[in-house]
Order: C-alpha cells, then sequence, then structure tokens
C-alpha cells in the first residue's frame, strides 16, 4: 500500500502524468455517461436506422455553437409538430360530418442565413374519403404565398424545397431562399420577423383528423453536427469513447500479459519451447499484419472481437517478447530463483510467482503506451472501410467522412470531431505512460 | 519501449591479425545462417497468407458459384441459345464453366494448388490477375506491382531516411544540450506519436490543402502529368510533401526521445568519463564512446521502424492516394481479387525479409560479439 501511495505521490510531480490521469479520468466519465444514457442497443438503431429516425435534422449540418463565433447567425433547426403543440390546431364543425381543421404554426425567423430544407409531413385519419388540405406561408410583410393543395394519404410529405412548381412560382428561387428571401433585393437576404405556416384542412367523415409537422432544417445541428444521412454526429463521438476505452484496454492487458507469460515460460524451460518461440516471432516478424487483418476482414468477418483477438494474437509473437526473453534471461540466473528451486518450487511457481512480478513495472508502463495503439487500430481498419457494421466508432466516422469527400466539401467539423477525440485518447495514455516509464524504469529515473 | 540491452564490451585487444581472416568467416557464415532461417521462415510466412487469401479453399467455392451464375446468365439472356430446353443449357453452362474452372486453374485439388502457388509466389511467378490491370494495360500480377512498388519504395524511403537522420542527429545534439528548453519540449512532445501517420495525413490535407490550396490533396503527379522531365520531377516533389510530412510528424518525436534517452544512458558510463577526464574533444567522445557502442541498437531500431513503416504506409497511401502497393492492396481487395492479394502481401513479406536480412547483416559488421564469435549473444 505504501508503495502505491509514494508512486502515486511521485507521479503527481509530473504535469504530464497529472494531464494524462485527468484525461482518462474525463473520458472514464464520457463512457460511462454514454452507456448509461443511451444503451448499446438504442445506440445501434439510432446510427443503423434511415430517414425515419433522423427525420428532423439537417444534412451535414455543422455544429450549433458555431454561431457563438459568427457574425451572421446560421439557423438552427426549428420542428413544429401539431401532436405535441395542441393550441395549433382548431377544429370547427361546418355540419354535414364536414369538419374544418386548421394549423397555425407562428415562427420567429431572425437569422442571417437561409434554412436548408423545408418539409411539412402530415398524418390523416379517415375511413373512406381522404381529407384535403390547403396550405399557405405567410411572410412577416404579409404576402400570403400559396404551398399548394392536396388531397391527403395516411401520411404524406411535402419536400417543398424539391417542389420545382412553387420554385417557379417564387421567381426561380427554391422554396428554402424564395419563402424567407426579401422580395425587394435582387440578392436573396432574408426577411427577419415572424413566419406563419397556416394550413386549413378539411374532413368529411366523424372523427377523421389531420396532424401535420412543420420542419424549418437548419445549417447547424446540435454540439456535433450531422453527417451525409443526416445523423446526429454525437451519437457516434458519445459511444465511440466507450468503445475505443473498453478496445485500448481489453487488447492492451491481453497483448502484455500474454507477451510477458510466453516469454517467461520459454526462457524459463528453455530448449525446444524456447525454440519454438524463437521460430514463431521470426515468421510473425516477416508476416505482414495490417495485409493479413485485411484480408480477414475481407474475407472472414468484420466484427471488431474477432479482428482486434487476432491482432492480439499476432502482437503476442513480436519484438516484445524479445525484450522480455532478455530480461527474463538475466533474471533467472538471479540467487533467489536459485533459492526457490532449492526448496523444490514447481516450475509454474517459479515463473507466475517468482519471474513475472518481477518484470511487472516494466510491464505497466508499456501495457499504458500500448493502449492508443489499439485505439487507433480500430480507426486503422475503419479508414479502410472494414469497421464493424454495427457499432458507431470513431473510426467509421472518419472512414464515411472521408468517402464523402468531407476535407473537399469543406465539412471540416466532420473530420475534426473524431480526430480530437482519437488524438485526446492516444495523448492521455500515452502521456500517462511516458511518465511511468521514467518513475518505474530505473535506467531512465532522472533523464 | 524497444529493448535497451547493454552490449557486452568486448576488449578490441583480443581481435589481433591473425584472427581477421576467421573474423571474416565468422560473418560470413553468421550471415549465410540467418539467410537460409530467414528463407525458411519466409516460405512460411507466404504460405500461411496463400492459406488465409484463399480462406482455405472457401473463395474457390465462391469463385466457382460467380463463374456458373455468370455464364448462366449470359446463356439466358443470348437469342442464339433461345430454343435450347433448359437440360441443354444447364449442360452447356456446366461445360463452359469447366473451361474457365481450367482456365484459372480451379479443376484441382485446393492442398494441391496452394502448393504449386507457394512455388510460384517464391519465384515470384504470381500469375494473373482476374480483374485488375497494370496502368499499361497487362494482367500480369508481377507487372502490376512492379509499376506500383516504386511508388511506395519512394514514399518508404525518402520519409524513413528523412526521419532517421534528422531524429539521431537531433537527439545527439538535445543530448549534449541536456535539461535545455529545447530538451524538454522534445519530451514533453513524445506523446504526440501515439496517432499513426494517415491521422496527422488527414490534418495536413485539412490545413495545407483543403484551407490553404497549397498543396494537393493527394496523388502523385499532376493530372496529366507534365511534359518535361524537370516538371514532372517537380510535380512528385510537390505530391510527395504531405505524405512525408505526415510520416515524420508522426514518428519523429519518439524517435529524438528514445534516442535521446538512450544516448544519455551510454554517455553516463564510466567510459566516457574516462575519455573525458583524459580531455577528448566532445565530437571524439561521441563518435568512439557514444555511438560506436550504441550502434547495434540504432541499427535494431532502424529495423524495427522500417518494418512499422511498410505497415503503415498501407493506410497513408489510401488517405493520400498514392498509386502504390497499399492502395493496390486495397483496391484487389474489394474486387476478391486473390492473385493480387497474395501476390501484394508476398511482397510486402519479402520487403520485410529483405529488410531484417541487410540489417542483420550490417548488424554482423558492427556488433563485436560476432566478430569474436561469442554466438550465443545475439537475441535481438
Amino acid at each position: 500500500m505504501t508503495w502505491l501511495r509514494s508512486n502515486i505521490k511521485l507521479l503527481t510531480g509530473y504535469p504530464s502524468a497529472v494531464i494524462g490521469l485527468v484525461i482518462i479520468f474525463l473520458l472514464v466519465a464520457l463512457a460511462i455517461y454514454a452507456v448509461v444514457t443511451m444503451p448499446l442497443q438504442e445506440a445501434i438503431t439510432l446510427w443503423r436506422a434511415g430517414e425515419g429516425i433522423w427525420q428532423d435534422t439537417p444534412r451535414n449540418a455543422a455544429p450549433a455553437w458555431l454561431n457563438l463565433f459568427r457574425r451572421e447567425k446560421l439557423p438552427v433547426t426549428q420542428v413544429f409538430d401539431s401532436t405535441q403543440l395542441p393550441e395549433a390546431k382548431t377544429r370547427q364543425d361546418l355540419g354535414g360530418g364536414l369538419t374544418e381543421i386548421r394549423i397555425v404554426f407562428p415562427f420567429e425567423f431572425n437569422y442571417d442565413g437561409f434554412p436548408q430544407e423545408i418539409n411539412i409531413f402530415t398524418t390523416a385519419t379517415f375511413r373512406q374519403s381522404r381529407p384535403n388540405l390547403n396550405m399557405t406561408w405567410i411572410t412577416p410583410d404579409g404576402r400570403e404565398i400559396p404551398l399548394g393543395n392536396a388531397t391527403l394519404r395516411a401520411t404524406e410529405s411535402f419536400r417543398l424545397s424539391q417542389d420545382t412548381r412553387l420554385t417557379r412560382r417564387l421567381g426561380g428561387r427554391s422554396a428554402e431562399i424564395g419563402l424567407f428571401a426579401d422580395p425587394n433585393l435582387s440578392t436573396p437576404r432574408v426577411l427577419k420577423g415572424t413566419y406563419q405556416l397556416v394550413l386549413e384542412g378539411l374532413v368529411f367523415e366523424e372523427g377523421a383528423d389531420i396532424d401535420a409537422k412543420l420542419v424549418v432544417y437548419g445549417q447547424l445541428h446540435g454540439l456535433a453536427g450531422t453527417d451525409h444521412l443526416r445523423r446526429d454526429l454525437m451519437v457516434s463521438l458519445l459511444w465511440g469513447t466507450p468503445i475505443a476505452l473498453a478496445m485500448g484496454f481489453v487488447a492492451a492487458v491481453g497483448a502484455t500479459v500474454s507477451t510477458m507469460v510466453i516469454a517467461a515460460i520459454g526462457t524459463w524451460y528453455g530448449g525446444w519451447i524456447d525454440g519454438l518461440i524463437r521460430r514463431i516471432t521470426e515468421v510473425n516478424l516477416i508476416l505482414p499484419i495490417l495485409p493479413i487483418l485485411i484480408m480477414i476482414g475481407t474475407l472472414y468477418s468484420r466484427s471488431l472481437a474477432v479482428i482486434m483477438g487476432l491482432f492480439v494474437l499476432l502482437s503476442i509473437f513480436s519484438g516484445g517478447i524479445l525484450t522480455y526473453r532478455a530480461l527474463f534471461l538475466q533474471i533467472k540466473e538471479a540467487p533467489y530463483i536459485e533459492g526457490a528451486r532449492s526448496y523444490s518450487a514447481s516450475n509454474m511457481r517459479i515463473v507466475f510467482r517468482y519471474m513475472v512480478p518481477r518484470v511487472l513495472p516494466v510491464l505497466i508502463p508499456q501495457f499504458v503506451t500500448l493502449i492508443p495503439s489499439f485505439v487507433f487500430l480500430e480507426a486503422n481498419l475503419a479508414v479502410l472501410g472494414l469497421g464493424d457494421p454495427l457499432l458507431p466508432t470513431w473510426g467509421k466516422v472518419l472512414w464515411e467522412a472521408e468517402a464523402n469527400g468531407a476535407l473537399f466539401n469543406g465539412h471540416y467539423y466532420w473530420v475534426l470531431a473524431p480526430s480530437v477525440m482519437l488524438l485526446i485518447t492516444g495523448l492521455g495514455f500515452s502521456m500517462l505512460g511516458f511518465t511511468l516509464d521514467r518513475i518505474f524504469n530505473p535506467r531512465l529515473r532522472g533523464l | 519501449m524497444a529493448a535497451t540491452q547493454a552490449p557486452s564490451m568486448q576488449s578490441p585487444a583480443s581481435v589481433g591479425t591473425q584472427s581477421h581472416t576467421s573474423a571474416a568467416l565468422r560473418i560470413i557464415r553468421y550471415t549465410l545462417t540467418r539467410l537460409i532461417a530467414l528463407f525458411l521462415t519466409t516460405v512460411v510466412g507466404v504460405y500461411l497468407t496463400i492459406l488465409i487469401a484463399n480462406m482455405g479453399g472457401h473463395v474457390d467455392e465462391i469463385r466457382r458459384a460467380t463463374i456458373r451464375e455468370g455464364l448462366a446468365i449470359a446463356i439466358g439472356m443470348s437469342p442464339e441459345y433461345a430454343q435450347l430446353t433448359p437440360a441443354q443449357r444447364r449442360q452447356l453452362v456446366e461445360e463452359l464453366a469447366q473451361i474457365e474452372f481450367k482456365r484459372l486453374g480451379l479443376d484441382q485439388p485446393f492442398i494441391v494448388r496452394s502448393f504449386r502457388y507457394l512455388g510460384n509466389a517464391l519465384v515470384l511467378n504470381l500469375g494473373r490477375a482476374e480483374q485488375l490491370t497494370s496502368d499499361s494495360g497487362s494482367s500480369l500480377v508481377r507487372n502490376i506491382i512492379l509499376e506500383r512498388l516504386v511508388p511506395t519504395l519512394l514514399l518508404t524511403a525518402t520519409s524513413f531516411f528523412f526521419l532517421f537522420f534528422v531524429s539521431v542527429f537531433a537527439a545527439l545534439g538535445l543530448s549534449r544540450r541536456y535539461g535545455s528548453f529545447l530538451d524538454r519540449l522534445s519530451v514533453a512532445l513524445a506523446p504526440l506519436s501515439a496517432a499513426p501517420s494517415w491521422f496527422y495525413g488527414i490534418f495536413l490535407i485539412l490545413i495545407f490543402a483543403a484551407v490553404l490550396r497549397w498543396l494537393p490533396f493527394g496523388g502523385m503527379v499532376d493530372a496529366p502529368p507534365p511534359p518535361s522531365r524537370w516538371a514532372y520531377f517537380l510535380s512528385v516533389l510537390k505530391h510527395l510533401v504531405l505524405p512525408v510530412g505526415a510520416v515524420v510528424l508522426s514518428s519523429i518525436f519518439i524517435g529524438i526521445y528514445s534516442w535521446r534517452t538512450f544516448f544519455l544512458i551510454y554517455s553516463s558510463e564510466d567510459y566516457v568519463d574516462m575519455a573525458r577526464a583524459k580531455g577528448l574533444p566532445a565530437r571524439a567522445i561521441e563518435r568512439r564512446y557514444i555511438l560506436r557502442p550504441s550502434l547495434p541498437y540504432i541499427i535494431t531500431s532502424f529495423a524495427l521502424s522500417l518494418i512499422t513503416l511498410w505497415g503503415g504506409s498501407i493506410i497513408l497511401e489510401q488517405v493520400f492516394n498514392w498509386p502504390g502497393l497499399g492502395r493496390l492492396l486495397y483496391q484487389a481487395i474489394q474486387l476478391y481479387d486473390t492473385p493480387i492479394i497474395v501476390g501484394d502481401t508476398i511482397i510486402y513479406a519479402y520487403l520485410l525479409a529483405i529488410t531484417v536480412f541487410v540489417l542483420d547483416f550490417v548488424y554482423a559488421l558492427v556488433d563485436p560479439r560476432v566478430k569474436v564469435g561469442d554466438s550465443g549473444g545475439r537475441s535481438a
């Protein structure tokens, strides 16, 4: 216990170790938050489902906090749903089974940029005769722009920005610009003020009803923005954390511990066991690991567990085994091993109780420094398009950004957010690892 | 981190004139043993690659099914065969499929073919690609790979030599100025090397290609390629800056840090103090007492970093659209082009083996233990 306490005290003397520990602590907290607030199944559904789930988010929108740094404010998404806003809907019985349903969505639009798109989604309940809907747009200066008239099916979506007839009526400007532009200016500028969408529906049956949702898509969204499939990047940034940490930790433990144990067994028994281990290591040095992982990913399985397991297996017999061998060869000759042998301790006891604990101080820093390489391995594979098909990970976001030309098209946030997360994770662990190395490795102490 | 095993210092006096020939013999014998051992390991490695690439024979099933399906569709669509009964048609498909199997060598059992593949692979007779062709139109895997080998070598060699010399000499300089601001900065920056080169590549593309528009996003030359040789060279150089910069950025800090630490450890040895006390100039101490005994270690880490570089360049090539072996591997995987996947992996295995061998040879030249015949000592 005192050993631990004194080492922790030593650690706090190094600023880089403190920073590393703080980063790791924050990441673990973030990971716990992600797991608690959003169960894995929910995250996967959110990430993999199509437009049905991401209907209300814009495409390729930058994070909303960018507005804090901009003089010209860009719009964020505004959603108005008559099922959520009962006061927006009024019913008037016209007699003879005829009912007029009037839905009015008034809203402020005080941004300097135009929205990305405008959609109206309606749901109608009826038995036989389909309801009728008349849509009107009222601008702050009082102009009334007819948006069209339709006989509704059960669900209907009106994508105003793609409505070519409306575009023609708006003088060649598509809806998201034409409906919001100041009509007196030749270059389109937003006319700020209160807009209204008025929906006048007629239902022809008792109990029939219409509900509507207006979505004015912004150019910015949430804390992390959205991607080309309208998915909120926050989901993947949040869930990427536990995945990255778990993978880095498990793989690093697996790789370092098994490498060390195998090296210890090899040096202790010597003979053909040692020879075999060395031969395997030599073959493994020639095997190009990444191409083989790529082949496995293409031909067998893309599951993260399989690929990571294989990578751990391949990295067990790597250069590290030689380092440990050199250490164990020295330890094997130490007098206390002689002592253990003289009281006829079993081979396994000598390996696990006398040899392995001796090199643990070397192992801990190595293990911490190894974690980032496993975190980045996932990203490596994802960037080659071999990411896990189900999980939302940082690497996959990066790959999708790359594949969709995010840098070329100027969607920098899409690349930056996952890379910053990766970099912070890598930095946190390797800063701690480097300091541990300097503390535990007596040859480095004070350098 | 890497092994810091102190090479046991043999007294140079024991190597007399008469033992020169025997030292040379020992070096040759050592080198030959290593060559044979490496050849055997390469054979095993290549065979494993072939087994994995062919999914233990399953890829062939997929390929057979694909061929049959393709033929069935072609015959079904063709008006010439419209009068045939279904049975006749099936027979025709089967006949044509057998011819196609024979062409692709699929008519023999997998285990036989795997050894034929191995023999061919070892003499670099890599067969024909199934889908991809080289830029000159050849479908021989060897031609495709040779075409891609040059860009990969160019990229790897440039970044490697840059990286190696800059980090060794910077480290030597820093170990001389131990404790200065630059020295402490290098220690603080070392953790930045946790990220791989392609990761820095993305940042470099973002800054220098996307925002500043100074350098190209990727590729090896402008399209269309410049006509004159000089302009071509300049264009390649311009495209080389960002990928090489990414490699250097990702490894230089850790390189400087570990070499600095290493030189510091060596410069605190007693014999270095002794040399200082004798009043030798600092340069002579560095050359004779610090660099010389640490040479085997430097070579080992040289080899290890080159090996990492071969692997790391695969994704870097993908990110930078660099027309090298790594990108070829990626393209081949997209098309399930097994001969190319195998050929490419084999070339990587050969590159690794050659790297290890050359460095083993250099090691034999500089390691006193090999010269004086202390055969048991070498472990890295």
